[in-house]
């Protein structure tokens, strides 16, 4: 693929356009918060198969007569519940669960979870500190790789991918739990990897071509790594998809959550990046220093 | 090519999936294991319609291959029945390793309870409680200590977190400090003027910390043998938490029961001629007959540690150390009784299969606990008993070790919470595996179309590279005996869509060079030489990610941070130097005019 796109005549667009999803992220996250799953909040959940089509309002109203109180929906197909009864602190409540329903119904036990509040919010704290510990890591291995100003880019980038995949979730109320933070690290991981990839392409490009001016270099840069950037995402897309339509019920959010991730990572990468280097004022005297270093150590 | 045939050689014990299996076991190690035993279980196995060559002989178990789940649970229930407590009959499953690969040490991946079933605990050993105990039995200790001194104190008492110590007068304060400074090496001392504090330091809580949890760990791991179930992992969670696994049971309520349970030493006396007959209990003492009495000294909750020692003349004994309220009790009744024996009674909570008839003339299968109660010690009172004694009299330092074993195993040394339990059915596990593997197949299938179609004989090389990573990971997994789960094969996934990046990279510059009018060769090497330190940075970044993932991670994100990690080291290998192989093997000559890419 040999591209030659103006990408930067719509960087402004870009600006707007992510500055205004960060902004709804935020607004919805703070308003509408996130739909946290049992690893986060503790309590209990059973999932049971049942071998007829069931109500799910038939089985509340049941349980609710056995002063249970939960929330039932169906999960996956309509013979398949899912029954939660959020931040409870008695771990007989799953067998409290499924004995009442012996009573009256024939089922089958599919699995059930306590996870009490301590563990929880310990996990809440952790996965925050996880993230936030990646996100510092990153940053000080691209400073050491590359220069301080790709740092910035690189960690805006990650926080803005991020945040939009937290904001759809929530908008969605779609369920956060740990595997989705597990995808989140992973799109922090392949954000990182695109941005990258551009960087690495922008620094050889400045040090190649001293005639043309920042904003051409990175231009070209883009328009080098596009076709790079747009296979590795749909081959990635493509093994997502797969995951989302027959990896199951129970990997069904990672997966979504890792599909947005690969989107925006992909987007984020072309213009995030480019946009804070372009802000920063980057020229080619910022990596006229560590040219020699670099060259000699891998490219000959 | 070595690295392909090692990959190869430890993938492939996974082709052939386990058989699920009933396991039978003797319920203590010493039993012996009979040809009559086995002829039982032959006969039982005969009568549910399976061959006698399924039937494997081990040293210390009996493996029964099955065709189906539901057959395993059918003959598990008959074996159990059949064979009733002295056996441990659990559901396991069977390897059909040949034994060349075997003899290699190569052996299939573990599935984790997810894709396997089973039952999943975390617990939280309250250490704080111990913290207590110990700090009211050092203050026993101290009190006695003193007294012996016949050092003059006011008060000593103790609180949730210190022990203070009054006195008359300054003078009185400073001598008992010195005598006592010796015995206070795990504490910090806060001395005021008639009086001083004494706190357990940082070191003295971690330790007491470690031990708690060690000895819980202990004792959990003797419980969860009673459950008969295979393969259970119980390891320690950080600094206060324990995680139990046990696979292939669905009964929570059941195993709760018996790794909750608690005090099952009782301290007695032995029964005496004045003792009224129904106040009498005969007990089992190495296949002699005892009375002891009923009342009960102390329970195994008081014993606050157990360990073997030796006498001034170098016999094995056993220290016992009581709490303080033990202790306490424990003076109170030896005092009167010195020249009687006292006994530690022993008791044991197995579970064992029970038919029932309902109602309805049908025949259920119901597991109920059995309690046993044996005599492991039985000494003679020497004096009356502080709150640290000790057992001598023993035949053997093994004697003696295994009476320390019990009696720290008879109890918890601190409570225990559960804070996290899960249960995954095995419908389910098995649901989750089929689901993992199809959508791998269908990911793989779309980028190999995928790479083929847009890079021709280069994407035929990237796929090669692709599957014989598939291939490492396996490989590799399977030498670590790491466990597979399923966010693990979400893993691999999500290797297969990324690992082939490193290819476009690669062959986009290939591209580049050609369009500008380099030859193939130079091409091909420029190509290669310059994309690799962008893979290099891209991936590190990557493998970091995924190493935090790990640290901070609990079960479901360290299944996926593994095979991550694994995934990325092992597509760097394949499509770096395994393609650059498979190229350099075509384009060997010089005068390539064009490269199909």
């Amino acid at each position: 693929m040999n591209f030659n796109l103006d990408f930067l005549r719509f960087r402004f667009i870009a600006l707007v356009v992510s500055v205004s999803f960060i902004l709804v992220s935020f607004a919805t996250i703070s308003i509408q918060q996130l739909q946290l799953g049992l690893d986060f909040t503790g309590g209990t959940l059973v999932e049971v198969g049942f071998t007829e089509t069931v109500d799910p309002e038939e089985i509340r109203t049941y349980l609710e007569g056995n002063q249970i109180d939960a929330l039932v929906q169906a999960f996956g197909s309509d013979k398949d519940l899912l029954i939660k009864i959020p931040s409870s602190e008695n771990i007989e409540n799953a067998n409290i669960v499924i004995d009442s329903l012996k009573e009256q119904y024939s089922f089958q036990l599919r699995r059930s979870g306590f996870v009490g509040p301590q563990v929880g919010g310990e996990l809440r704290d952790q996965g925050g500190l996880g993230l936030l510990a990646a996100l510092l890591v990153m940053m000080i291995y691209i400073m050491f790789r590359f220069q301080y100003k790709f740092a910035i880019g690189a960690v805006v980038a990650l926080f803005h991918d991020v945040l939009i995949v937290l904001g759809i979730f929530s908008i969605f109320r779609l369920e956060f739990d740990l595997s989705v933070l597990a995808a989140l690290m992973a799109v922090i991981g392949y954000s990182l990897n695109d941005t990258i990839v551009v960087s690495d392409r922008i620094r050889e490009n400045f040090r190649a071509k001293r005639k043309l001016n920042s904003e051409q270099v990175i231009n070209r840069s883009l328009n080098n790594t596009l076709g790079r950037t747009l296979i590795t995402s749909l081959t990635t897309l493509l093994v997502l998809f797969s995951l989302l339509f027959l990896g199951g019920e129970i990997i069904r959010n990672f997966a979504i959550a890792l599909s947005i991730g690969v989107v925006v990572g992909t987007y984020s990468s072309i213009y995030v990046l480019t946009n804070v280097l372009l802000s920063m004022k980057i020229s080619a005297d910022d990596l006229a220093e560590r040219t020699k270093e670099s060259f000699d150590d891998g490219m000959p | 090519m070595g690295v392909f045939v090692f990959g190869i050689i430890y993938a492939l014990p996974n082709l052939s999936p386990p058989d699920p299996a009933v396991q039978v076991s003797l319920q203590s190690a010493s039993d012996s294991f009979d040809s009559r035993l086995v002829q039982s279980v032959r006969n039982i196995v005969r009568k549910e319609g399976i061959p006698d060559e399924n039937i494997e002989v081990n040293q210390k178990s009996l493996l029964i291959r099955t065709n189906s789940y539901e057959e395993q649970i059918k003959l598990k229930d008959e074996l159990r029945r059949e064979l009733g407590p002295d056996y441990v009959v659990a559901l396991n499953l069977a390897y059909s390793t040949p034994t060349w690969l075997q003899n290699l040490n190569a052996s299939p991946l573990k599935l984790g309870l997810d894709l396997r079933g089973g039952i999943y605990f975390l617990l939280e050993v309250d250490t704080d409680s111990l913290i207590e105990t110990r700090l009211e039995a050092n203050a026993e200790d101290f009190k006695r200590r003193l007294r012996e001194e016949s050092l003059s104190f006011r008060s000593i008492e103790s609180d949730k977190e210190s022990v203070t110590f009054l006195f008359a007068t300054e003078e009185d304060k400073s001598d008992s400090l010195s005598f006592l400074r010796g015995f206070l090496t795990d504490f910090e001392i806060i001395e005021e003027s008639e009086s001083f504090k004494i706190k357990f330091s940082r070191e003295g809580i971690t330790s007491i910390q470690d031990y708690a949890v060690q000895q819980n760990l202990t004792t959990l791991r003797n419980r969860v043998n009673e459950l008969g179930v295979s393969e259970p992992v119980v390891q320690r969670e950080g600094a206060k938490r324990i995680s139990v696994q046990l696979p292939g049971i669905q009964d929570t309520a059941e195993a709760k029961k018996i790794i909750g349970k608690t005090a099952n030493l009782e301290f007695r006396l032995e029964a005496n001629n004045r003792t009224l007959r129904s106040r009498k209990e005969p007990f089992d003492f190495r296949g002699v007959s005892v009375d002891l009495e009923k009342n009960i000294i102390i329970s195994g909750d008081k014993v606050a540690d157990a360990n073997v020692g030796y006498d001034e003349s170098g016999f094995p004994q056993v220290n016992i150390t009581l709490d303080g309220e033990g202790g306490a009790k424990m003076h109170r009744s030896t005092r009167n009784n010195v020249g009687r024996k006292m006994a530690v009674l022993f008791i044991e909570r197995k579970s064992a299969a029970k038919e029932i008839i309902l109602p309805n003339g049908t025949l259920d299968l119901i597991i109920e606990p059995v309690i046993t109660k044996r005599v492991i010690s039985l000494a003679t009172i020497q004096s009356a008993l502080p709150n640290r004694f000790r057992i001598t009299g023993l035949d053997s330092p093994n004697e003696a070790s295994e009476l320390a074993l019990l009696l720290r195993a008879g109890a918890l040394a601190a409570p225990m919470e559960f804070v996290e339990e899960s249960t995954v059915g095995p419908s389910l596990g098995a649901e989750n595996i089929r689901l993992g593997i199809q959508s791998l197949i269908l990911g793989l299938f779309l980028v190999l179309i995928f790479m083929i179609i847009y890079y021709k004989i280069f994407g035929l090389f990237a796929n090669i590279a692709v599957i014989f990573n598939l291939i490492l990971i396996t490989a590799i997994m399977s030498i670590l005996s790491a466990t597979l789960t399923l966010p693990g094969i979400a893993g691999i996934v999500l290797t297969v869509g990324m690992a082939v990046d490193a290819n476009v990279l690669i062959f986009s510059r290939i591209r580049e060079e050609l369009k500008n009018n380099s030859r193939a060769t130079d091409a091909i090497i420029a190509g290669y030489d310059r994309a690799f330190v962008t893979i290099l940075d891209a991936n590190i970044t990557t493998l970091i990610v995924a190493v935090i993932l790990y640290a901070i991670g609990t079960g479901p994100i360290k299944g996926f941070a593994i095979t991550l990690s694994i995934g990325i080291v092992t597509s760097m290998f394949t499509s770096i130097l395994g393609t650059r192989a498979m190229v350099s093997l075509i384009y060997r000559k010089n005068n390539v005019r064009r490269l199909w890419i």
